[in-house]
């Protein structure tokens, strides 16, 4: 079973990679961006059936620091209606 | 008594060999090396070392899969003992990542890798690392790092500047942390992290000798009791 974890950090944690970016997106010319922030994909394939529970407990125990991040878990075979 | 010092080292620890020579120029006796898969730790340590490096390459997050590592569970027993421990620049990152010290450390603000002298305040000269030191009073030691900017929530930076816990600030802005905090202590004060290099400070050739104080303190407290 693949699973998606996407980790970001949380609102108000100051992002010094994304504000690199978002000045190198500028320098390119790239006009009206925002903000930026940037993550991490992590790709895990796991048993069938390993349960929501252990994933989150995947995510608090090492996939992110939850200090300053926030993590997301999806699966992208259902998204795809796939079995 | 002897004291009794270890250091672990991780795959990717640098510091660890300078970190052991720290202890020994102090204390007279040799230090104990512990290798990261090792579940226990040496019997009767006075105190334990994380030295500075990228432990793991630095993979997924700084001091993340070191702070998950066999001996990392014996040292966070330890110190929930009460033995002290002390973390530099990658071990400071290790001891967060662990939980025995609140926060988390990020990519430098101004994205610099930084190597040089920093001036320090000594927040706090009482703790059991510290107390060589006058409060209040500003010492040098050399910075190394990537990943120095010390991040909590507000609450917490409350909470421990409340309670004497900030340990050193750095007297100048260099890497974006939160009010400036270089060094944080455990609720117990056993556990010290500080991102500035005390163990490379330990010898006029090394260009000082601030970082002495700092050993000499836990040492002599320890061995001296």
């Amino acid at each position: 079973m693949k699973v998606r974890v996407h980790v970001s950090l949380k609102p108000g944690v100051l992002d010094p990679q994304g504000r690199a970016v978002h000045h190198a997106l500028e320098g390119l010319g790239f006009d009206g961006v925002e903000d930026v922030r940037v993550g991490r994909l992590i790709e895990l394939d796991v048993a069938d059936g390993t349960s929501q529970a252990t994933l989150d407990d995947m995510c608090r125990k090492l996939l992110a620091n939850m200090v300053i991040e926030n993590y997301r878990i999806e699966f992208p075979a259902e998204a795809q209606g796939a079995v | 008594m002897a004291f009794r010092g270890a250091v672990i080292t991780f795959p990717g620890s640098n510091c660890d060999r300078d970190m052991a020579v720290a202890l020994e120029k102090v204390s007279g006796e040799p230090a104990l090396r512990v290798w990261h898969a090792d579940a226990d730790l040496p019997d009767r340590l006075d105190m334990i070392a994380i030295p500075g490096g990228f432990s793991y390459g630095d993979y997924l997050r700084c001091g993340a899969i070191a702070s998950r590592s066999p001996v990392m569970r014996a040292v966070v027993r330890a110190a929930e003992r009460g033995v002290p421990v002390l973390g530099v620049c990658n071990g400071f990152q290790v001891l967060t990542e662990s939980g025995l010290l609140p926060g988390a450390l990020m990519r430098n603000a101004q994205l610099n890798f930084t190597c040089r002298e920093a001036r320090l305040t000594v927040e706090n000269g009482q703790s059991l690392f510290t107390a060589g030191f006058e409060s209040g009073s500003v010492v040098s030691f050399p910075i190394a790092h990537h990943d120095g900017n010390y991040f909590a929530d507000a609450e917490t930076l409350d909470q421990i500047e409340g309670d004497g816990r900030v340990a050193f600030r750095y007297l100048d802005e260099v890497n974006g942390s939160q009010r400036r905090i270089a060094g944080v202590l455990n609720a117990g004060g056993n556990v010290l992290g500080m991102m500035p290099h005390p163990e490379r400070a330990i010898e006029p050739e090394l260009g000082g000798t601030d970082g002495r104080v700092l050993f000499e303190s836990a040492i002599g407290a320890l061995v001296g009791a």
